[in-house]
């Protein structure tokens, strides 16, 4: 069964795997150089110009996935020698322009940035041309194509653009983490950086749970990855690298769900805070509206301050789909509380790493959070769960109006109405990626059927209501 | 004294909730709210046996239906 969408990942996976594998057993430092050569033994070039190219990419490739550039402090890098340097031309007629009499690209386009040559053939005016693509959409041989780059295009937070060597480059203010450009980039260019060896040395050092105990926390989303194993028997191959124990951050989402309610209801009106890009993206761009944001950690951040009041040696370890959760555990209000994070694809490198088949585990249990808390994984499930919140928490004089956003382009669009005085919501629920946390850049896979495995792994849930689930938190 | 209930996974479909639950209820009836600690944790290494409930350093074995007996027993006597 294929375990990721694209060969890109499938190659940073197998960087990442070889760099866990030679941790585990303490010879990294000895071995790091040999890496891009066992990754690319032979002479053919399979992916670039030449072998040495490959090499000198999966040079870069190990140096981020060993932390990347510490001078730098967003996770996500571009890779620069890997950028094909794509053309940036935007929309751009082409050959398949047949020179037609009726030139519905000239009626189609709002600015008049149509012109035609003297066989009649359509160019544009780039000069006048916004880039609309409404030419684009009514030509009849679909002669017009769009030239933009799949990183700036995948980019909603406007942080990509061309650098003086034409290759891409991530402006630090506008970025917000998501990693959209991570898996959107056909050529592997830009990457997350990797913790995987602040994991492995906290799973050494806790010496088998004895110095202290390690806890994952497993984002709900883990329930539509690795597909090709049973979901216990993923729990079983986390406890098998090391772990003391697997938690369900969505147990952190039934707290956060219960607090926001009530937060809601006293303050009449609010933006969800779960998400570290859309938190990173309204404190960018709309800081007069950074107040709106509900005072809550992150179910993450939350449920790691539970575990650290209980157990004060305890270290605590996000598993998720998400690249910006690598950039929340930074920030100081949550990093008394969570030691590191990875993603569902660094998951996999570290089971292969260390020879972990998750197949041939016996199955083990995952059982913390209610259905609500579970859901928080996909687009409307947050708004679904304060919903029952409010209504758990006997609060009935009080009109809820949500509003889910999924993906930033509609975050943008609600803040937009909110600062206007014109959202007819009264609750933003702001997700960066499009469907929610089950599209996070770091899933192995991203499909159709990733929001009904969701709701399905909710339904299994053995608490029914928010308070049931939160009632142990003693 | 303290009690320390395990809330992993395991013991929580063995009904740790329900234990919890009844624990808290027997604390505020005997107005024990000053001499007993009641808290939750991940895993107290015993899945097999669950639900696990730690009395101070002491580890037990607890079904919910067993709670009262045990609350009688092992708690409001040694206060």
């Amino acid at each position: 069964m294929r375990k990721f969408d694209t060969k890109v990942q499938y190659l940073k996976y197998k960087v990442l795997t070889e760099v866990a594998r030679l941790a585990f057993r303490g010879e990294l430092l000895e071995n790091v150089n040999n890496i891009p050569k066992t990754i690319v033994p032979g002479k053919e070039a399979t992916m670039r110009c030449c072998v040495y190219k490959e090499r000198a990419i999966l040079a870069e490739r190990v140096t981020l996935a060993m932390g990347g550039n510490k001078s730098n402090p967003n996770v996500i890098e571009v890779i620069d020698i890997a950028c094909d340097e794509c053309p940036v031309g935007g929309y751009e007629i082409t050959e398949s322009c047949r020179g037609c009499i009726a030139h519905r690209c000239e009626d189609a386009c709002p600015r008049d940035a149509i012109k035609f040559d003297d066989e009649q053939k359509a160019f544009i005016d780039k000069a006048k041309c916004v880039e609309c693509g409404r030419c684009a959409k009514v030509c009849p041989y679909s002669a017009i194509i769009s030239k933009k780059r799949p990183c700036e295009n995948s980019c909603k937070a406007k942080a990509i653009s061309m650098s003086e060597d034409k290759t891409a480059k991530i402006d630090n203010e506008k970025c917000v983490e998501c990693g959209a450009c991570v898996y959107q980039c056909p050529f592997g260019a830009i990457m997350d950086k990797s913790y995987i060896l602040d994991v492995i040395d906290i799973l050494k050092n806790s010496r088998d749970n004895k110095a202290y105990k390690v806890y994952a926390l497993a984002a709900p989303s883990i329930s539509s990855q690795f597909t090709y194993a049973k979901l216990g028997q993923v729990i079983t191959g986390i406890k098998q690298l090391g772990f003391y124990s697997v938690v369900e951050a969505a147990l952190g989402a039934d707290m956060v769900a219960d607090a926001e309610s009530r937060e809601l209801y006293e303050k009449g009106l609010l933006t969800s805070s779960c998400c570290p890009a859309f938190v990173k993206f309204l404190r960018q761009d709309f800081p007069d509206l950074a107040d709106k944001i509900s005072h809550n950690l992150s179910p993450m951040a939350t449920l790691g301050k539970y575990i650290k009041m209980r157990d004060k040696t305890a270290k605590v370890i996000f598993i998720g789909p998400c690249t910006a959760k690598k950039s929340e555990i930074h920030l100081d209000a949550v990093s008394p509380y969570v030691d590191s994070a990875i993603s569902f694809e660094e998951l996999q490198a570290l089971f292969d790493g260390k020879g972990v088949d998750i197949t041939q585990a016996t199955e083990d249990v995952l059982d913390n959070a209610s259905y609500f808390g579970r859901i928080f994984a996909r687009s409307g499930g947050l708004a679904d769960a304060v919903r029952q919140g409010l209504k758990e928490n006997g609060i009935e004089d009080f009109e809820y109006k949500p509003v889910s956003c999924s993906g930033l382009e509609e975050c943008r669009t609600a803040l937009l109405k909110l600062r206007a005085g014109k959202l007819d919501a009264n609750f933003i629920e702001g997700m960066a990626c499009l469907g929610g946390c089950i599209s996070g850049a770091g899933c192995l896979t991203h499909g159709e059927k990733d929001k009904e495995q969701v709701d399905k792994y909710g339904r299994e849930a053995y608490e029914k209501t928010i308070k049931e689930a939160i009632t142990v938190l003693k | 004294m303290k009690l320390t209930v395990c809330i992993g996974s395991s013991c929580h479909l063995k009904g740790s909730r329900q234990i919890v639950e009844q624990l808290q209820a027997l604390i505020t009836e005997n107005a024990l709210e000053d001499k007993v600690e009641l808290v939750g944790t991940f895993c107290l290494g015993a899945c097999q046996t669950g639900v696990s409930v730690k009395i101070d350093e002491t580890l037990v074995s607890l079904r919910p239906e067993d709670v009262n007996t045990f609350f009688e027993k092992e708690v409001i006597t040694k206060l």
